[in-house]
């Protein structure tokens, strides 16, 4: 079991997560999941294919087919309310597929999300960080590169004044110019105090980017490793990963 | 006189399951012999030719998983052109069935070409559509009689001896056809094509990928639902002597489907049940007029919230939940 | 006289205004079911008696309330539309996770009770409603007369649906209904609440069907079958337009009634098949009808 950070952490978690469990239709693939992040804190969740994190993810913004347990987030219990009220409380999800609405431009994508909180970024403030954003206004969803469209998706929500962004496989399947930029991007979203969530199969992008990580695997937390210890533990955590 | 088919299917059964099973064929053949003298024959002949029409359309509802909203154009034309060939071609009974199926099949086979390829809500629509020209083609044409329809359609049958059939000589007849056509779709639905109908309804990309011509197979279980239910219509304007516009609306397509649903989409027994209770319903309210069919919607209302498997499937599945 | 492909002016105008006229109706009906398809996935058969019952609550409106047609414009959509409202909430919505055959059979079942209902209430013979005065009369060309009720139905019409198309099309609500047409689970994790989306939706396309019953009810009198003889109609439009598509709808809706127009003129025992024959041939050749596109 893990326990050292827990107690280094601020007395109240942003997000806490106890003995969740999950399903998919019939399919049981969350066995008690167990974690907890801190404010402006980056953390990740490694794991395998099929190990359970995008699961959780989804169990936090409520689209899981049927979940248990508790899901707190700034002291509110999140688990059983309907998606919307999830994401109203502060909460920016960017999914695995990316979402891209492709019936609608790329100007019409960033300015969708609902305002879920202050301090959103301004337009002008995302197309900085993302020029690409900006040449592509006009585009449709459809017509954007992946990289461009993961882009699209994390600025998305970085507009909405969501506090915790809880991100899935942002650099899946993207070039390394594209991945170091998108490592760019949320180290400066973690020096602007965002909190993020992070699941990731590649360890050295996360580790380039979190302070965290947790080790999933069969549905449950089974480690917890401190981004210093990295380097120390990465034969261990290959194993994890099955790589 | 219409015994043969009984027999044939009495031995059969009794080969197989076991003496249960045969007391209540035997049951079933008594009160069949038995109800003309105890109910009005009219109202069993309606029956009769509705059950009939309920189970054809089954195969392509329950058992294949196509829901079309055009068959009423098979049972309404079949019912026209029997009738115009038994009055105004003189043409014995059965014969007159004979056209009047060999048409359902063509028609659907040409319904079937043109649809099957359609997925889902497309394969009702254009079902839909092509039932309405059958049905704009029978207000139109000269033999159909328009409004009025054709009446006094002559039950003179071969078995009769070209004599004119008694209401309860007629219930026989129909009951024959009846027999061989639900016959018909059992040994259908229980042979090895039925088998692959029930897969491909189950899960059509897997068919398909086990190599089964999927279209093809779609497409036979059409014009066979299609060719019974011309049957359906054939012996019912013998029967009922009377071919009309209701035959061939769209309302008619309607109320097939919810026989379906409320005796039990995908079981053999539940398009009879259901064809019963609604013709039952038909008959003793029709003194509240448009009342009625208010009625079957709200039963078509309750059928899909609640009541999905209708009677005969709400029934099996509670006996094997009792069962384990 | 004037000739226009060889068929007298006075005549092929008479047509293509007659076209016109039901062009517009099949063009707000369908442009209403097409709208409710695109998010909801579900072909609402009720259509038709909602038409119908926005044709009868105009005509009871003045009946039994003394309340006239230009209130009626606004009234009957939104009775009737709030009443699809209630439908949604309490009946479609426990329907959305299963096959979507179940909700259309649900509107079915709805469309029977009503138009029976009104059917036994009121029988088959069409009650009269005559045009606010302001629009009765005529409007005297030298080669035809052209009623002022109808130019006005055709007018109206065409803003509805241009409004529409450009609130879908071109608004932020628009874009909206889209993303949620598109991804609907995902619109709800992003904040935006669907459900309600949905029922609002739906009492829109309702009042759009119940806004053709009002304009119809001068022209073609108010009876509780009116709105079973148009809906196989409307079907084909909107199949041949794309389901999914309002432009196409709209479109097809005008081009198939003037179609239709020319085609009593031509051969009329055809004329009411011929956008039946029409939808077959194009869905032969174009699945997923004009305008469509394949998900």
């Amino acid at each position: 079991m893990h326990e050292p950070f827990s107690e280094q952490r601020s007395l109240s978690p942003m997000l806490e997560i106890r003995r969740l469990e999950g399903w998919y239709g019939e399919s049981h693939v969350l066995h008690g999941m167990n974690l907890s992040i801190g404010e402006g804190e980056v953390v990740t969740l490694l794991g395998r294919n099929g190990a359970g994190k995008t699961t959780t993810l989804r169990a936090i913004m409520g689209i899981l087919d049927r979940a248990e347990g508790s899901i707190v987030f700034r002291g509110r219990e999140l688990l059983g309310l309907p998606p919307e009220r999830i994401a109203r409380s502060g909460i920016g999800y960017c999914p695995e597929e990316r979402g891209i609405f492709s019936d609608l431009t790329v100007e019409e994508n960033l300015l969708l999300l609902p305002v879920v909180g202050e301090g959103g970024m301004r337009v002008d403030q995302i197309h900085t960080l993302f020029p690409n954003l900006k040449e592509r206004r006009t585009s449709y969803g459809t017509k954007l590169s992946g990289g461009e469209q993961q882009m699209l998706a994390i600025g998305r929500i970085l507009r909405t004044g969501a506090k915790l962004l809880l991100l899935d496989e942002p650099t899946e399947g993207l070039a390394p110019v594209i991945v170091e930029q998108i490592g760019v991007a949320i180290r400066l979203l973690k020096q602007k105090g965002f909190t993020i969530l992070l699941v990731e199969q590649n360890f050295h992008f996360a580790s380039s980017v979190a302070d965290r990580h947790y080790v999933v695997e069969g549905g449950k937390v089974v480690d917890e490793v401190g981004n210093a210890d990295v380097a120390a533990r990465s034969q261990q955590l290959q194993a994890y990963l099955g790589v | 006189m219409a015994m043969a088919p009984l027999e044939t299917r009495i031995a059969a059964v009794n080969g197989s399951a076991g003496r249960g099973k045969a007391a209540i064929i035997l049951l079933v053949v008594v009160a069949l012999a038995a109800a003309p003298y105890l109910i009005y024959p009219m109202f069993l002949i309606n029956v009769l030719c509705f059950a009939l029409f309920a189970c054809a359309f089954n195969l392509v509802m329950g058992y294949s998983g196509l829901l079309s909203f055009g068959h009423a154009a098979f049972f309404g034309s079949a019912a026209y052109i029997s009738g115009y060939c038994a009055k105004t071609v003189g043409l014995p009974a059965e014969l007159a069935i004979l056209v009047a199926t060999s048409c359902s099949a063509v028609l659907g086979l040409v319904f079937g070409w043109v649809a099957i390829r359609k997925q889902g809500i497309y394969f009702g629509m254009i079902t839909l559509a092509m039932a309405q020209v059958v049905y704009f083609i029978a207000v139109q044409a000269p033999f159909t009689g328009g409004e009025d329809g054709l009446q006094g359609i002559p039950r003179k049958a071969l078995v009769s001896g070209m004599a004119p059939m008694s209401d309860r000589q007629s219930y026989f007849f129909v009951l024959a056809f009846f027999l061989i056509g639900f016959g018909i779709i059992y040994r259908i639905v229980h042979s090895p094509f039925g088998h692959i109908l029930r897969s491909i309804r189950e899960n059509e990309t897997r068919a398909a990928s086990l190599g089964y011509d999927v279209d093809r197979i779609k497409l036979l279980s059409f014009t066979l639902s299609a060719t019974l239910s011309g049957v359906a219509g054939a012996v019912k304007a013998i029967g009922f002597q009377l071919a009309t516009l209701t035959d061939v609306e769209f309302f008619m397509s309607g109320e097939v489907v919810l026989m379906v649903l409320v005796g039990g989409v995908a079981t053999m027994t539940g398009p009879v049940l259901g064809a019963t209770i609604i013709i039952a319903m038909q008959y003793y309210l029709s003194e509240f007029g448009s009342w009625v069919k208010a009625l079957h919607g709200m039963i078509f209302i309750v059928c899909v919230m609640a009541f999905r498997r209708g009677i005969v499937g709400e029934i099996g599945a509670y006996l094997s939940r009792r069962r384990g | 006289m004037m000739s226009i492909f060889s068929m007298p002016a006075d005549v092929f105008l008479g047509q293509l205004l007659l076209g016109l006229i039901n062009g517009s109706f099949y063009a707000i009906l369908s442009l209403g079911l097409a709208v409710i398809f695109g998010l909801l996935q579900i072909i609402n058969f009720t259509h038709g008696a909602q038409y119908m019952m926005g044709a009868f609550v105009a005509w009871m409106l003045l009946h039994y309330f003394g309340i006239g047609y230009w209130p009626a414009l606004i009234l009957s959509p939104l009775l009737v539309g709030l009443l699809g409202v209630l439908l949604e909430r309490t009946l479609f919505r426990k329907l959305y996770n299963l096959d979507h055959i179940y909700g259309f059979l649900l509107t079915y079942g709805v469309a029977l009770v009503v138009e029976s209902a009104f059917r036994a209430q009121y029988g088959v013979s069409g009650q009269p409603y005559r045009p606010p005065s302001a629009l009765s009369g005529i409007i005297d060309l030298d080669f035809m007369v052209l009623p002022i009720y109808r130019l006005w139905v055709v007018a109206a019409s065409i803003v509805v649906c241009a409004a529409t198309w450009i609130v879908v099309e071109k608004t932020k609500l628009g874009a909206y209904l889209r993303a949620a047409t598109e991804k609907p689970v995902l619109l709800r994790a992003f904040g935006v609440n669907v459900p309600r989306m949905i029922m609002i939706t739906y009492g829109f396309g309702v009042g759009l069907a119940a806004l053709a019953g009002v304009l119809a009810a001068p022209i073609y009198q108010v009876s509780s079958i009116m709105g079973g003889n148009i809906m196989p109609v409307i079907f084909a439009v909107v199949v041949i337009g794309g389901m999914g598509s309002i432009g196409g709808a709209i479109l097809t809706g005008f081009c198939l009634g003037i179609l239709e127009a020319f085609a009593k003129l031509l051969y009329p025992p055809a004329a009411s098949t011929v956008i039946f024959i029409a939808m077959i041939l194009i869905l032969t050749v174009r699945p997923a009808g004009l305008f469509g596109r394949t998900r």
